[in-house]
């Protein structure tokens, strides 16, 4: 089976007369038709700058600079921008980590989903408006028929994240990317949320790339996980396999260093978390087998350009 | 386990804090909302108590009582036996010695104009040290004990990454000795990572420097690895309290147990039956139910319906309400 999507090579950077600067470096991953794959890692390990890349949203001086994209076979990075705005938003939906800034405050929140109907699927606006209610009555969100002329602020954050995916999947994309669809939530909403999109998801047959820092909703949703660390994808693999033996040292080092329910020992005997860190310093020499240079020496990135070279 | 029969060095008795709400400016129909309704709970030396719950249970109002920075409607707080609020509280100059707070985020809690060296100077002064070598060897000592170098004191915030900004918060809390740390979600803000190594410190600081800690909080991962009590919030009141191996053992109350369930744990993938919701929910104390014994969303303007915490085993109490 060809896979829906499929990274190779991907480098993304900042281009330069003596050798590009990059960011990303050599990310290759597939997912497959209906497949929840996450990418986890901490900030500034490239997750979202990958994401961004796929749907071609990266801002200048940042860009592709290697690589290749293929969705459903066909390379992204050959399309024109009219094609691409075609794709993006139809085929391929992103949902934001913050409703209240990816939403638009002075439009209702049903005019915002009917947009999409217009734009994409050639809809009359009063049609899309109808459609607008189904979308929201899909996303749970109650009494929907009224809800549809309310606008963002008047809305709480799990309901305005409930809009967004109701935006995300109202042409019934084949991939939605959501990066930390439920960071600003509470766990209860988080809760809520998490489950809307695996259930509308699942039902629809729409893969789902999810970008979260947070290891547990990584594993409560996907298949399969991709660990990052500085601009490069250390580990893929299924999730009960990373979770169960983790070969990367760094996919230890984050398994170690999280607080787990059930993971303190016994009174008195309270185990330590692991420093990763101290870890990478004292590990280099082992890090150097897996392309890893210790974390204070990939500050400067002029050290990492000469190293990539 | 501490030995629970000397005083309690924190005791909020009976707190409640009200705010006012709607209506026009002047108007009479303004709802008050209960924000916390009926609060006890005690601190012992030593000891971490967590407070948990949904935004808006009234945690952080809580931990701003205790502050000083809200004044409660009604009920007391005492420490050492004394009362610090009301007509016969200690001054603020006293109060600063006996309670500190750390906050959730760096970036925002620290002064972006001053160096570290004058934030940590400040309140030094203020509380009459005023020898510069005194000051100079204090800051020097509260640096290394974060595990920040002296020379650290002369750069500005914007200088030092998310975790040194969390060592600088918590340096500044300590560094008039308070006996009492107040940690409003001290880690949330930081990278996994970066969060181990603050809660390893936070955690090392409580030994070295015989702390007491009260810890807010919604990352239910944290708080079991830091705490020796957990007490759950819920609109106001405390529906479940106990040790940390019974709250996440044997968690009671529904609320606490919907909470816990719907934690993001790594760990179901591996053990799908260790789930909290796997286990069957136990009953009510005989003679009583729950309260509340669903968890929706209740009236928060209306006064909380009587009920009590019943004892279920020692130590570990639960919201109830008598048949």
């Amino acid at each position: 089976m060809t896979p829906l999507l499929e990274l190779k090579g991907l480098h993304v950077g900042i281009p330069a007369r003596r050798g590009n600067v990059d960011i990303v470096t050599d990310v290759g991953f597939s997912i497959l038709e209906g497949e929840a794959f996450g990418l986890v890692g901490e900030s500034g390990s490239g997750k979202s700058l990958t994401a961004l890349s796929l749907i071609r949203l990266l801002k200048k001086p940042l860009k592709v600079t290697a690589g290749q994209i293929l969705f459903k076979g066909e390379d992204l990075r050959a399309l024109s921008d009219r094609e691409m705005r075609k794709l993006r938003g139809a085929r391929i939906a992103m949902i934001f980590q913050e409703p209240m800034t990816a939403l638009n405050p002075l439009k209702t929140v049903g005019r915002q989903i009917a947009e999409m109907f217009v734009l994409h699927q050639g809809k009359s606006w009063a049609e899309a408006e109808r459609l607008a209610i189904g979308a929201l009555a899909d996303v749970q969100v109650p009494a929907p028929e009224e809800r549809v002329r309310a606008y963002p602020f008047q809305m709480s954050g799990g309901m305005r994240q409930r809009v967004m995916i109701a935006i995300a999947l109202a042409c019934d994309p084949d991939l939605l990317i959501a990066d930390e669809p439920t960071t600003a939530l509470d766990v209860t909403v988080q809760d809520e949320v998490l489950k809307l999109i695996a259930q509308l998801c699942s039902a629809r047959g729409t893969a789902v790339l999810l970008i979260s820092h947070d290891l547990g909703v990584i594993a409560n949703m996907c298949q399969r996980v991709g660990v990052m660390y500085s601009g490069r994808l250390v580990e893929e693999r299924d999730t009960y396999d990373i979770f169960a033996d983790p070969q990367h040292p760094y996919t230890k080092g984050l398994l170690g260093a999280l607080p787990r329910l059930g993971s303190r020992h016994g009174e008195g005997g309270r185990q330590r978390l692991v420093d990763i860190d101290s870890l990478i310093t004292d590990k280099a020499s082992l890090l150097q087998e897996f392309y890893h240079e210790p974390r204070h020496k990939i500050r400067d990135p002029r050290v990492r350009a000469g190293g990539a070279a | 386990m501490k030995d629970m029969a000397t005083a309690p060095l924190l005791d909020i008795r009976d707190l409640h804090v009200h705010f006012p709400v709607g209506g026009q400016f002047l108007s009479r129909n303004k709802r008050t909302l209960h924000a916390v309704a009926g609060v006890n709970l005690s601190l012992a030396e030593g000891e971490c108590l967590s407070i948990v719950g949904e935004s808006g249970c009234g945690k952080s109002t809580t931990a701003l009582a205790v502050m000083g920075l809200q004044e409660p409607t009604s009920g007391d707080i005492l420490f050492e036996g004394g009362s610090i609020i009301g007509a016969d509280a200690p001054d603020r100059m006293a109060r600063a010695r006996i309670a500190q707070m750390v906050f959730q985020d760096p970036y925002a809690s620290l002064n972006p104009r001053q160096t570290v060296w004058r934030s940590l100077a400040a309140p030094l002064r203020l509380h009459g040290t005023t020898a510069k070598s005194e000051i100079e060897d204090r800051i020097a000592d509260i640096l290394q004990k974060v595990d920040l170098r002296p020379e650290h004191a002369a750069r500005y915030p914007h200088e030092f990454s998310g975790g040194q900004r969390q060592r600088i918060g918590i340096a500044r809390a300590l560094i008039l000795n308070p006996r009492i740390l107040m940690l409003d979600e001290p880690v949330s803000a930081l990278d996994v990572s970066v969060r181990a190594q603050i809660i390893n410190l936070l955690l090392d600081l409580q030994e070295e420097l015989s702390l007491s800690f009260v810890m807010i909080s919604h990352d239910l991962g944290v708080v079991e690895h830091m705490s020796d009590r957990v007490a759950v919030m819920y609109f106001g009141q405390i529906v479940e309290l106990g040790p940390w191996s019974a709250i996440f053992a044997n968690p009671t109350h529904p609320y606490t147990r919907k909470l816990i369930a719907t934690i993001p744990d790594p760990d179901t993938v591996l053990h799908p039956d260790r789930k909290v919701t796997a286990h069957a929910a136990p009953e009510p104390p005989e003679g009583y139910r729950f309260h509340p014994e669903t968890v929706g969303r209740p009236d928060v303007y209306a006064a909380p319906e009587p009920s009590e915490l019943v004892e279920i085993e020692p130590g570990h109490f639960i919201r109830a309400q008598r048949r």
